[in-house]
């Protein structure tokens, strides 16, 4: 197996052999490495198939924007992870990772097959050819797009591993630490501030960390022992802390920021275990330092996403960083200095290696050290093709024109194994645009930096384009200086030797004599998008950058662009003949890198993922094999199913012995608010539609309560306990949203009111006995009380007590049968419970449901809203013109009563609906139509509630109808999928018009 | 995520709070004599501005008051805020 491990570094520890998997076979690095670095000691470049043409593609850089080196990690169902960057990913014993898009394998891909085919798949290329004929959709397109969409394989299954969220708030944080970064803290932290720095690396110390030439010198040391020195320093300060594997995900307003930390990603599979793998944390920070540095930038050329092309810098870590050479005969291709860094480094290393440089001549320090030592340098020339086909294996260059628009010469071929390519730099500008900031365009190398605008974030260091050593320190220190408001000295006499000079030929998309039609300049690398994409977008007549991402895919790839979106830029300003900074650019979104949804919701999954409420009965009914039903956050027993009953049996039991005998309800859940005060009487006056300034003491009424539009938004009963004491309930969904509305009213525009609200639904449990016999039941609990209609009837409130605890017990009817409601404090609700059941034993006392509960309120017409109302009901829609005062002067909504839109007597009204056969049950929602020939059918209404009544033996339903107050008796037709189901308007109240059953 | 200083218990993170809209709108105190177009003014019609706004907030997480804030919508500033009853700012208008 070939060894590219050239030389032992610091970071690898050769003592710690890490095995690993990858495609199946195993392989060895070292601890310390990444998988790319270990794949690459192994001489393994080829590691994917790109997403449209499955062309072979390598590494190409180090860190988060890499687009090629993407993994499937791990292949249990449950812990299987897509789209991981092999850059990124710290080896570990055991690893198992492959690689994505490709079939059978990575070697020979019958994707491949798109790469020959790729005339005929240009950019919009699936709008325009999926368009036509129409019935290929969906038996031939859709299933065709389906099955080659996506990257990777998502898991199947639960994901096991722990995540965790904190929240913490900081003076300062500094994002990035590199130079400016760790200046920067130590500024910060010296200066007392409680700082917080965070790095998404292993250790601090960025690029320089690794810098190895001896001409780029601080204080005349090498930079990198300079900056080692550094990071003890302020390891040393009490007041700041230090994240590393943490990268900030999105930058939000108010310096508010969200910080993904990896906890065990690094670890072996048995050191993971019942540990946190990765924490959320939620920062807010006084002051934000960005120094997040900048990523190289490729060079736009025919063929240029060869495995074994790697941005030079790329290569220059892999080298002294990780040890590994990405080639034996290297070639680096740039515009700028930088590559010359790389060159000496190899060359030192004893790496073969020539320059191709676009400039027509250049005169840094750092130049003439490479010419010093005899590395060929070609001024002027630009690669024009490479070739070979899993790996680079030559290269054409030609010379550049005067003007840098064509080439001229012969073509030189040059045998090579790796080609480094450096396009100069690009600052990353995600964390400042993130966070509202806007940018400046420099012309002179072709870069959006930061503009300052905000007292609370600044940015320093390359991400400020500044690129080399002197500039970053100098300025890091001045900028903090005047940011945070100190006066620093530490840096004063810092002597810094850079070698390095700016000057950059930058070119976006390199001449070539082959037609561009022909070529393969490839700008996004992971979606596969080349310049020739761009232009014929722009030939389509696409101008906005936007637009022109959307239509060609370009940066919209996991890596979002990191490397592709200036080029794309670049190119469509030279095309469109505008100055690329009057272009703007796409939205830098968060995440920068991808998030797990495991780190965003952190504890809430499982039972934690929502709150549960539960009331004092819950474990009798569970007991009793109640199904639930969620009402809101609430649990509410649905049914009991008795005997293995399903739920219909279960509901027509229930709601026979309800009125035939006694049924029992847990309504604790209803919304119980405590309303008092001297004004409360008015203020019920004001939020309800009816008028209550003369309910007696002890009495209960119903009150409908609207929203200012005039709609139905809750109802239910309030009983006046004492003048000013009143006690309402609300609907269970509603409970929270009333008492919201009712606070607003109150405190914004009635403060005048002496009104005091408190909910109470939690302090209350309330068990309602229904039915003929729930007198002799009552009875039985409250022998003392007398239970007569005269003392006690219906829409009535009484005070007794139950073994020495209060109850109140309000008689009020939701079934239409004699009824009363028990109320308890919260913590004896199972004991009242429980007492009622025994007491009920003798007369069948039956637990019932809500959904028995639908059903009998149906049969007597009461309303459900937000069931048989949806916002769009007023009272008279309702047939409830009852309840609406007409002497009050004003409530809320009675404005809109009479509002041209709601006195329109086609409005949708309730009605009920008998179907001609009494076995069928309609569906709640179905559609009610009159006239099924005439097309387009008119719809008149829909189903609202619908059952099949075990009391009347018939099926009946509740409907909202246009115009159905006028409808009575007529026909109508409910147009199913596979018939047709006529029905008859009835009245909303099918049982026990007369009310005579309240007094049975 | 802004952090709202709510006037009765200092500075809290928006999660804790409910946006109530524009601010300063009062309901009508003879509803029955408007008309239609007048009612619905009142019921409907919002100002969406870019720039200096009057909004109504409750901190419905917290102490359930509801107070107004004046904020900036092109960059989220909230430059001020009071209590229900109290005058806006006159600086802000």
């Amino acid at each position: 197996m070939p060894n590219y491990r050239i030389h032992k570094t610091e970071y690898i520890d050769e003592t710690k052999r890490v095995s690993f998997k990858y495609d199946g076979k195993t392989y060895f690095g070292y601890e310390g490495d990444t998988l790319a670095s270990a794949l690459l000691a192994n001489g393994i470049h080829l590691v994917g198939r790109s997403f449209k043409y499955h062309r072979p593609r390598g590494i190409i850089s180090c860190g988060a924007e890499e687009p090629n080196a993407i993994c499937q990690i791990g292949s249990k169902k449950d812990l299987t992870e897509p789209n991981v960057r092999a850059t990124e990913l710290e080896l570990y014993e055991g690893l198992e990772a492959s690689s994505q898009n490709c079939w059978p394998n990575v070697k020979f891909d019958i994707g491949g097959i798109n790469n020959f085919i790729s005339p005929l798949i240009p950019a919009g290329f699936y709008y325009k050819t999926f368009m036509w004929p129409k019935s290929f959709w969906k038996k031939v397109y859709e299933p065709l797009i389906r099955l080659s969409a996506g990257l990777g394989k998502s898991p199947t299954e639960p994901d096991p591993d722990i995540y965790d969220h904190k929240y913490v708030h900081y003076d300062v944080l500094v994002i990035g630490g590199g130079v400016s970064g760790i200046i920067a803290a130590k500024m910060a932290a010296k200066n007392n501030l409680k700082t917080l720095l965070v790095d998404d690396k292993k250790i601090l110390g960025g690029s320089t960390i690794y810098q190895n030439n001896e001409s780029i010198k601080i204080d005349d040391k090498l930079s990198s022992e300079w900056l080692k020195n550094e990071i003890q320093e302020i390891k040393k300060l009490s007041n700041l802390t230090i994240k590393t594997r943490t990268s900030i995900a999105a930058y939000h307003g108010y310096n508010f920021l969200l910080a993904k930390e990896n906890l065990t990603d690094h670890l072996p599979e048995e050191k993971k275990k019942n540990k946190i793998r990765q924490r959320l944390w939620k920062i807010r920070a006084k002051k934000v330092v960005i120094a997040t540095g900048s990523i190289e930038r490729p060079l736009v050329f025919n063929n240029n996403d060869r495995p074994g092309i790697l941005l030079s810098n790329s290569i220059n870590k892999y080298l002294d960083y990780y040890g590994v050479t990405c080639g034996e005969n290297i070639i680096l291709f740039t515009n700028n200095d930088s590559a010359y860094e790389t060159s000496i480094s190899l060359h030192k290393k004893g790496i073969k290696n020539i320059i191709v440089d676009l400039r027509k001549s250049a005169s840094s320090e750092l130049i003439k050290q490479a010419e010093s030592l005899g590395i060929k340098i070609y001024f002027n020339h630009v690669v024009t093709n490479t070739f070979g086909y899993r790996k680079i294996n030559s290269l054409e260059i030609m010379k550049l024109s005067e003007d840098g628009n064509t080439t001229v010469g012969n073509k030189i071929r040059l045998s090579c194994d790796c080609l480094g390519m450096s396009g100069g730099w690009t600052p990353m500008v995600h964390m400042h645009t993130q966070s509202g900031g806007k940018l400046d365009f420099r012309d002179e190398d072709q870069v959006f930096l930061p503009k300052e605008n905000s007292d609370d974030q600044i940015s320093v260091g390359s991400c400020n384009g500044d690129f080399d050593l002197e500039n970053i320190i100098d300025k890091t220190v001045n900028k903090i200086n005047k940011f945070l408001d100190i006066d620093n000295q530490d840096y004063q006499e810092t002597n810094i030797i850079c070698s390095k000079e700016n000057d950059k030929r930058n070119i976006w998309l390199l001449p070539n004599k082959i037609p561009l039609g022909k070529t393969k300049c490839f700008i996004d690398f992971q979606n596969d998008s080349t310049a020739k994409d761009i232009k014929l977008a722009l030939k389509e007549g696409f101008r906005s950058i936007e637009h022109v991402k959307r239509y060609t895919t370009t940066g919209m790839a996991t890596d979002q662009g990191k490397l592709s979106n200036m080029h794309a830029l670049g190119i469509i300003a030279d095309t469109a003949g505008v100055k690329m900074g009057t272009l703007g650019t796409t939205t830098f979104r968060p995440p920068f890198t991808p998030l797990t949804f495991g780190t965003l919701v952190g504890r809430n999954v499982g039972k934690f993922f929502e709150v549960v409420r539960k009331t004092s009965m819950h474990e009798w009914h569970v007991e009793n094999n109640a199904e639930f039903e969620n009402v809101g956050q609430w649990k509410r027993p649905w049914y009991y199913a008795k005997n293995g009953e399903n739920m219909h049996d279960a509901v027509q039991r229930e709601s026979k012995a309800a009125r035939d005998s006694a049924g029992i309800l847990d309504a604790s859940t209803l919304g119980k608010i405590d309303i008092q005060g001297t004004d409360a009487s008015e203020f019920l006056n004001r939020v309800y539609t009816n008028a209550w300034s003369k309910l007696a003491i002890g009495k209960c009424r119903y009150g409908l309560m609207l929203n200012e539009d005039g709609m139905v938004y809750d109802d239910g009963v309030t009983t006046r306990i004492s003048e000013n004491h009143y006690l309402m309930t609300t609907t269970t969904g509603g409970a929270a949203n009333v008492l919201s509305k009712l606070e607003d009213y109150l405190q914004t525009e009635w403060p005048e009111l002496d009104v005091y609200l408190t909910s109470v639904t939690d302090h209350y449990s309330t068990a309602s006995i229904c039915g003929p016999n729930s007198k002799k039941i009552l009875n039985k609990l409250f022998p003392n009380l007398d239970l007569s209609d005269e003392n006690f009837p219906h829409m009535s409130f009484k005070e007794d007590k139950l073994e020495n605890i209060n109850c109140r017990i309000m008689r009020i009817s939701f079934t239409g049968e004699l009824s009363y409601e028990i109320n308890i404090e919260s913590k004896y609700g199972n004991s009242l419970w429980k007492m009622c059941i025994e007491a009920g034993n003798e007369f069948n006392l039956t637990p019932y449901g809500t959904e028995t509960m639908h059903l009998l309120r149906a049969e007597k017409g009461f309303i459900i809203v937000g069931q048989d109302t949806d916002g769009t009901m007023t009272p008279s829609d309702l047939q409830m013109d009852w309840i609406v005062s007409k002497k009050k002067y004003d409530f809320i909504g009675k404005r809109s009563l009479y509002r041209s839109d709601t006195i329109r007597e086609d409005r949708k009204q309730l009605v009920g609906l008998l179907t001609d056969d009494p076995k069928e049950i309609l569906e709640e929602g179905a559609q009610i139509v009159s006239d099924i020939k005439s097309k387009p059918i008119d719809m008149l209404g829909h189903v609202t509630s619908s059952y099949f009544s075990p009391n009347l033996n018939k099926s009946i339903a509740l409907a909202v109808v246009r115009s159905g107050k006028t409808m009575k008796g007529q026909k109508l037709i409910i147009p199913m999928e596979n018939k047709n189901i006529n029905v008859t308007v009835s009245d909303t109240i099918f049982l026990d018009k007369e009310n005579k059953r309240l007094n049975a | 995520m802004f952090l709202i200083n709510c006037p009765f218990c200092g500075e809290r993170d928006q999660s804790e709070f409910s946006s109530g809209g524009e601010a300063h709108i009062v309901r009508p105190k003879q509803p029955t004599e408007l008309s239609d177009d007048e009612w619905a003014e009142y019921l409907f019609m919002r100002k969406n501005i870019k720039g200096i706004q009057f909004e109504r907030w409750n901190h419905v997480h917290g102490c359930r008051k509801w107070f107004n804030v004046v904020r900036d919508t092109s960059n989220d500033k909230i430059l001020s805020v009071y209590k229900m009853g109290e005058k806006p700012p006159v600086n802000y208008k």
